[in-house]
């Protein structure tokens, strides 16, 4: 790894302030579990590492019953599943933060840090579609909220301008009579990227037998996450039932635009996303109804 | 050119001051700078888990920490496993179980187990392996690793 500088800043203004100074030679430190092997590797160069966990606001999680959840953007991920508000009320997010990496990432990786590095298998971003998360980002000229699947832009690429910092997501409470699940498919049990990945939220009526509205979104299968608006829209209204889930993956499967490489190829993936899209609404109606 | 920092740490439950640049991995300061040569470089990118350290209490693969990050933290490597005494039972269960062969991947795999059943003293099979996926073996197969983590299980009971 070459020469870079490091510094701590200790409030969101120093962050900005410091990753102004070098406009995009500067780069943001969360965990560091992508950014250090890139740097290493030289797939991306810096002049200054910005470390973001002394901000308090980049390493808090809360939880309001009204506001919802705000995740620091540099929050590690074992600190999402240890927390109590977090696994009662996402278990879409805990699906994610506790199948990235191993132990050992998971101690060190932020769900913002998977947002910033952009890369179309992110294993949390679908989730965090899924369940209509707003990004909180602040930079020279002020602060503005992005929702997530807006965020990414290529595969590394993203909305963020040189000097703006992604400092908290935040998930919407979530409403009576709803669920989440995240799924990927991988060749091993363990310790891989997503050859496809389905994030899938509902929200049911009181009988828990109608879908009232419904979020999909897909990893792996085009140069960003996906989100796929039709497939979720083509539930609302609509009862539970097969043949609905099979219409919503349907949809999902027209919306995924995958190439074939080492990890699946164009056909496999496709089907997988029908596969994991059945599935992970199957889950997140069962969570709905506090059957799971 | 950046210089080198300042970085005051605890090791081992030794307070420690070394200095380094700011492109140094914790691994690379622990094995060049403080010649603390237990933790192994095997992947350098976070796949293997032979740099496997506790970092304020988790277990971190530390090529993926730098070493300025290390500022006020308290750090547990292999040379801080076993006591005075003698080796720690997941020492001696790895020896009686013949769960190392070449012993690049043992460091890590120690402190990964000991972090797992401090926290968890009954974790079962499924549980052993799920928190040492992160741990890679070339020569075992991992079978006589998990016996030995089983097996050190009940010494730590006993």
């Amino acid at each position: 790894m070459e020469a870079v500088e490091f510094t701590t800043p200790k409030t969101i203004d120093e962050a900005v302030q410091a990753m102004a100074s070098k406009g995009d030679r500067a780069r943001a430190l969360a965990g560091g579990t992508d950014l250090l092997v890139q740097l290493r590797g030289g797939r991306r160069s810096a002049d200054l590492v910005v470390d973001l966990k002394d901000v308090p606001e980049l390493n808090e999680i809360s939880y309001n019953a009204s506001s919802g959840l705000t995740i620091g953007a540099a929050t590690p991920c074992y600190r999402l599943y240890a927390d109590a508000n977090v696994a009662a009320n996402y278990p879409g997010l805990v699906d994610s933060a506790s199948l990235i990496g191993s132990i050992q990432i998971q101690g060190r990786a932020s769900l913002g840090g998977n947002l910033c590095n952009s890369a179309p298998s992110a294993d949390a971003i679908p989730p965090m579609i899924a369940l209509g998360s707003v990004a909180n980002v602040v930079g020279p000229n002020g602060s503005r909220q992005i929702p997530v699947e807006d965020f990414c832009t290529g595969p590394g690429r993203n909305v963020l301008e040189p000097g703006e910092i992604l400092v908290s997501i935040n998930v919407p409470a979530p409403p009576a009579n709803s669920g989440a699940s995240y799924l990927r498919f991988i060749p091993r049990n363990e310790m891989d990227i997503a050859v496809a990945g389905v994030g899938s939220a509902v929200v049911l009526d009181g009988s828990g037998q109608n879908f009232v509205s419904a979020r999909i979104s897909l990893a792996s299968v085009a140069p960003t996450p996906v989100f796929c608006k039709a497939a979720g829209d083509s539930l609302a209204g609509k009862a539970v039932s097969d043949e609905a889930i099979e219409e919503a993956a349907r949809l999902a499967m027209e919306d995924a635009k995958p190439i074939t490489d080492m990890r699946g190829t164009i056909r496999q993936r496709i089907h997988l996303v029908g596969v994991l899209t059945r599935r992970t609404l199957n889950i997140a109606i069962q969570r709905a109804r506090g059957e799971e | 050119m950046p210089g080198l920092v300042h970085v005051s740490t605890t090791i081992n439950g030794n307070p420690t001051d070394f200095l380094c640049e700011p492109r140094q991995s914790l691994l690379e300061v622990l094995r060049d700078v403080l010649g603390m040569t237990g933790t192994k470089e095997g992947c350098n990118d976070g796949n293997c888990g032979a740099c496997t350290v506790m970092f304020d209490g988790r277990i971190v693969t530390s090529c993926l920490v730098l070493g300025v990050e290390a500022q006020g933290k308290e750090i547990t490597t292999i040379e801080g496993v076993a006591s005075p005494e003698g080796l720690h039972p997941v020492q001696q269960a790895f020896l009686e179980n013949a769960a190392l062969q070449c012993g690049i991947c043992t460091p890590g795999f120690i402190v990964a187990t000991k972090a797992l059943l401090d926290r968890e003293p009954d974790a079962d099979e499924g549980r052993i392996r799920h928190w040492l996926a992160g741990n890679l073996c070339r020569c075992t197969g991992y079978d006589k690793i998990v016996r030995a983590v089983l097996d050190a299980e009940e010494k730590m009971k006993a």
